[in-house]
């Protein structure tokens, strides 16, 4: 894991892997300087990383099920929204953290 | 978070009707009621029923600047289960289109009597000719040192438990701390603690009383209560009570009387609740422990009336939502001169326990009185069951139901009409029949409750069935029944097929296989096969409305695919749920169990041996000795599970699969006495046969050599029974699991042969027609046993042996997972862990 740079906005960018490390469709956990994170990889192309553990009870989210709109846990099978990180019916939401690829690298900002 | 719940849009105030016009004189009667709560919208509710609008000119006050809101469903709404939107039951809106004025946000001070007059804190005065006190309660705070802050109101930190706003707060503060105390170990106290732990907070329970509920329920209930509290991960504290907040500046932790201290920094108490009186106090009314009513509920004012949670009735104060709608029915029939002699006689009460996980409902006395009075208890502390029944004159007195509430719904029939008893009575507790149903709908009178989160009745269901809505989804969208705890949903099913006359039409999305794809079972497998769409992502783009995914269907796709196409699926490991991903059944903290397969249950020396090796040198927190007759490793990690099964060297037991689990045999005529068959044997044959095969949801078969069924193979989806002289009988449909139900006998078969060949088509048409996660024992009696009869027997649709050979192409398909992927993975980092390195409830090493 490499540190990229200090950003202005208070975050921290970490080169977590390779994209390629995540196949299409599914998710993988690492670690964003200390910070746990599951990142995934659609298969429209587009990257999400959230929390690693699942704000429910703990649950590997790297492990759970996605499309277009949603991460779904799977333990208990909640449904956490891409655009925001809510689920229906719940108020405590998921963090999510910004992740880009730059040149086949997968970037982590915390 | 000052967001008003139930507001008009425009913040429009409400108007009265005919006040915009000057020459408008309302002759109606004034009457006020002050309390927007439960009874007093409710009791407005009846009062317009009964067509008190064109009567009286109705003002609410209400304290809270809200609409009217279902004050019991503020749990599911702590707990994130439900929205605060959806538990509006009348807002703004509502009151001004009924011609109401609702004076939100406005607290009433005291009543002028004589002057017939109400005075407000915004310093307003309304004249009333009746007036309705409908105050409810508040949440009590028991004195402790530190628990108030300077001003006066509770320290930050410090939550009572009891409006929307405490509600908003409590959630806000849920998401940014990690230690909770509850305080109080009643209904409510054990809702907030497990609501809270939704959240991921650690909570402890301190409780003053010896044992949980203890008003509801007797020492021995409470006690297996609290094991089943504690098994949910909350620590509970019994016989002590905290005699202090650490503060300063906040909540910083408790300290109990016995001087222990729990650093926590959120605090809610839930030790019971105080009748809002103070209004009736100052005006002069009489008040005990709460406003003194009468059978007609009016104070010692004539003109003055109280209902709900703020009376006390021949010294009952209730502190549950049925009694304050009874109150607001009677005064309705009262007022409105509907029927100017109705009388409230008091409640008998119920209570549920909305906690998941915990099924706990209470009814009228928990322990018997009087000598003769019968009193029938089930107590297995064990298994956290625990239920009693008290009968007095053949009349049901009182019921606790804890563990399994089962029962529940025919219990509270017989507890609020007085139905007749069964004269065994341990079918007040238990099913002995195969689920005949106890209480018919059809006799349920009219106004009987259904679904209490909601309030709603047996009649409202019929009539939204009579309004045009007959599915019973639209039912529930309509009337909310069955939205609250749901623990009414199966009975709201059967009142709307009775009422429909069996015209019950489904939902189209009903009918879909699922959720992402607007096709029934039949329709997608042609789709399929016409199309030739091999993959999941395939069929997403070719059927999905706008070629959109679909997280919750991948599933279920993957499974019929391999259905469909056998060895040349294109599988994708992202269309598979965790568990067929890495073939392993994935636990609470994120670790997986392995489970070999042990055909038949029977195993050697050797394989022992190496199960043995492997856990210790896999370090598996336990070995388990599963109900399915096999041996469970649990606690494994997802990186070692190739090199497990590659020293394990046994093939994969899928008890991880939606698809053929395992055969329970017994030692049959080998070794039994009384063995009939060779029951071992043509386990170990079926389960060599149709190991591995996906459905529609788990196949669980067992075969034993007689009749006596010590492998239980009457509750299985498949049981094979030795009858004699080389005859096997084939039960289909049983189950023992959350539903029991015998299976119905197929056909009696006379050989080893005959057993495998009719179970693979019957597995086959299952599979075929099955919906998405329908257990035979719901396909059998939909299907119907003469139907599955002339189709396998008969062949009346010439389809056996299209069956047949559609089972035999599965069966060909067949690879053991584990030797395949721990060959090589599928995709790369199949077995990384996805632990994250955060605590997780660990699962204990024995
Ligand atoms: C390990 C075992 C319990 C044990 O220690 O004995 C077990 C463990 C689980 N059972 Fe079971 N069941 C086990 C035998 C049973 C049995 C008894 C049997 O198979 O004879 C039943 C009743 C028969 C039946 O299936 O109906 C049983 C009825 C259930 C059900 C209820 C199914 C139903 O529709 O009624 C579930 C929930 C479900 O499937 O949705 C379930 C679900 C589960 C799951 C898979 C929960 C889950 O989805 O993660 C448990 C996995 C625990 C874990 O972490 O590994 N388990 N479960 C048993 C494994 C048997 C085996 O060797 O394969
Ligand atoms: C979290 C929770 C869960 C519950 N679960 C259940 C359950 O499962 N089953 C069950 O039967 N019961 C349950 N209850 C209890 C149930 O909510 C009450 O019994 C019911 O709300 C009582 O109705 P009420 O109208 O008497 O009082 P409330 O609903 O409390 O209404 C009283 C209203 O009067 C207002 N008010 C008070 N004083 C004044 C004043 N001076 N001027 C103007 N307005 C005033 C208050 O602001 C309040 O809005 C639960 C309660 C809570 C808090
Ligand atoms: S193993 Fe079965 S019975 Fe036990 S907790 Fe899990 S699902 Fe429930
Ligand atoms: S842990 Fe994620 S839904 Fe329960």
């Amino acid at each position: 894991m490499t540190l990229i740079s200090l950003a202005a906005t208070g975050t921290t960018a970490y080169v977590v892997g390779r994209v390629d490390d995540v196949p299409p469709g599914e998710g993988r956990a690492f670690v964003a300087g200390g910070t746990p994170v599951a990142v995934f990889r659609l298969r429209n192309g587009a990257l999400h990383a959230t929390q690693a553990a699942c704000p429910h009870a703990g649950g590997p989210l790297a492990d759970g099920q996605t499309d277009a709109d949603v991460l779904v846990c799977p333990l208990h099978l909640f449904a956490y929204r891409w655009t925001d990180g809510g689920s229906p019916g719940r108020v405590g939401g998921l963090r999510l953290y910004p992740v880009r690829d730059v040149d086949g690298d997968l970037v982590v900002e915390v | 978070m000052t967001a008003v719940l139930g507001g008009r849009p425009l913040g429009v105030t409400a108007l009265a009707s005919g006040s915009g016009d000057p020459d408008y004189v309302d002759v109606r009667q004034r009457l006020v009621v002050v309390g927007n709560g439960m009874a007093g919208a409710r009791f407005v509710e009846e009062v317009l029923e009964r067509g008190g609008g064109e009567q009286f000119a109705i003002t609410v006050f209400g304290e809270e600047p809200h609409g009217n809101y279902n004050r019991i469903m503020l749990s599911p709404v702590l707990a994130g289960e439900e929205h605060e939107d959806d538990i509006v039951l009348n807002s703004h809106e509502w009151y001004a289109g009924n011609g109401v004025t609702l004076r939100a946000g406005v607290r009433v001070e005291r009543l002028d009597a004589a002057a017939k007059q109400v005075h407000a804190d915004d310093g307003s005065v309304t004249p009333y000719d009746h007036l309705v006190l409908a105050t409810g309660s508040r949440s009590f705070i028991p004195p402790m040192t530190g628990v108030r802050a300077e001003d006066g109101g509770l320290l930050p930190g410090v939550f009572g438990f009891r409006t929307i706003d405490e509600t908003r707060a409590l959630l806000a503060a849920a998401a940014t701390h990690r230690r909770a105390v509850v305080m109080g170990g009643g209904l409510l106290g054990l809702e907030a603690a497990r609501a809270l732990q939704t959240h991921g907070m650690q909570v402890e329970l301190v409780h003053a009383a010896p044992y949980l509920m203890n008003a509801q329920l007797d020492a021995e209930a409470g006690a297996i209560l609290k094991r089943s509290v504690e098994s949910l991960g909350i620590t509970v504290h019994l016989d002590v009570f905290a005699s202090e907040v650490a503060g300063p500046d906040r909540m910083r932790g408790v300290v109990l009387a016995d001087g222990r201290r729990i650093d926590a920094d959120l605090l809610v108490v839930a030790a019971g609740v105080r009748p809002n009186t103070d209004v009736a106090v100052r005006s002069g009314l009489e008040v005990e422990r709460a406003v003194v009513v009468d059978d007609q509920l009016r104070t010692d004012d004539p003109d003055v009336y109280a209902i709900g949670e703020c009376a006390q009735h021949r010294g009952e104060v209730y502190g549950l939502v049925a009694p304050a709608w009874e109150h607001a029915r009677v005064l309705a029939d009262v007022l409105t001169g509907t029927d100017p002699t109705a009388e409230y006689h008091g409640s008998r009460t119920a209570t549920k326990l909305k906690v998941a996980g915990v099924d706990v409902a209470v009814m009228g006395l928990n322990t018997p009185e009087r000598d003769d009075d019968e009193f029938l208890v089930i107590s297995e502390p064990r298994r956290g069951v625990h239920l009693s029944v008290v009968i007095r004159d053949d009349r049901l007195m009182g019921a606790t139901l804890l563990g399994d509430t089962r029962k529940v719904a025919f219990l509270t029939q017989a507890f609020d009409r007085g139905a007749p008893l069964p004269a065994e009575r341990i079918r007040l507790l238990v099913d002995l029949s195969d689920g005949k149903e106890e209480v018919g709908v059809a006799e349920m009178p009219g106004d009987s409750q259904v679904c209490n989160c909601n309030g709603v009745s047996k009649q409202a269901i019929c009539d939204t069935v009579a309004g045009g809505c007959s599915s019973v989804g639209a039912v529930m969208d309509r009337t909310r029944a069955g939205k609250g705890c749901g623990s009414c949903k199966s009975l709201v099913a059967r009142i709307v097929e009775w009422a429909a006359d069996g015209e019950v039409t489904e939902e189209a999305s009903a009918s879909w296989y699922v959720p992402g794809i607007p096709l029934p079972k039949p329709d997608l497998i042609a789709a399929i096969r016409d199309q030739d769409l091999r993959s999941v992502s395939a069929v997403f783009a070719a059927l999905a409305p706008g070629g959109a995914e679909d997280a919750r269907s991948k599933m279920g796709l993957t499974s019929l695919l391999r259905l469909v196409w056998g060895a040349r699926f294109v599988p994708e490991n992202d269309a598979k749920f965790i568990n067929d991903r890495v073939h392993a059944n994935i636990q609470r903290d994120g670790t997986f169990s392995v489970v070999p397969q042990i055909k038949g249950g029977v195993t050697t020396p050797a394989q022992l041996r190496r199960i043995a090796d492997v856990a210790e040198k896999y370090e598996v927190p336990m070995v388990k000795i599963t109900g399915g007759q096999r041996i469970d490793l649990l606690g494994v990690r997802k990186e070692d599970l190739p090199a497990m099964w590659d020293d394990l060297g046994m093939p994969s037991g899928y008890a991880y699969g939606k698809s053929f689990r395992t055969v329970k045999t017994c030692v049959g005529a080998d070794f039994c006495r009384f063995g009939l068959g060779d029951s071992t044997q043509l386990g170990i044959d079926l389960e060599t046969r149709f190991q591995g095969i996906e459905s529609p949801a788990k196949m669980k078969l067992a075969v034993v050599g007689c009749p006596r069924n010590c492998a239980e193979a009457y509750v299985k989806d498949v049981g094979v029974v030795a009858v004699g002289n080389g005859r096997w009988e084939v039960y289909v449909g049983g189950a023992a699991g959350a539903t029991i139900r015998k299976g119905d006998l197929l056909a009696t078969v006379d050989s080893p042969a005959a057993v495998l060949q009719l179970t693979g088509r019957f597995l086959q048409y299952y599979r075929e027609n099955g919906n998405w996660l329908e257990r035979t024992y719901d396909f059998v009696p939909r299907i119907g046993l003469e139907r599955l009869r002339a189709v396998l027997l008969e062949d009346s649709e010439g389809s056996c042996a299209d069956l047949d050979a559609a089972m035999q192409r599965s069966i060909d398909a067949y690879t053991d997972p584990w030797g395949q992927d721990a060959a090589a993975p599928a995709t790369p980092g199949q077995f990384r862990t996805a632990l994250p390195l955060v605590d997780l409830p660990t699962v204990p090493v024995r």
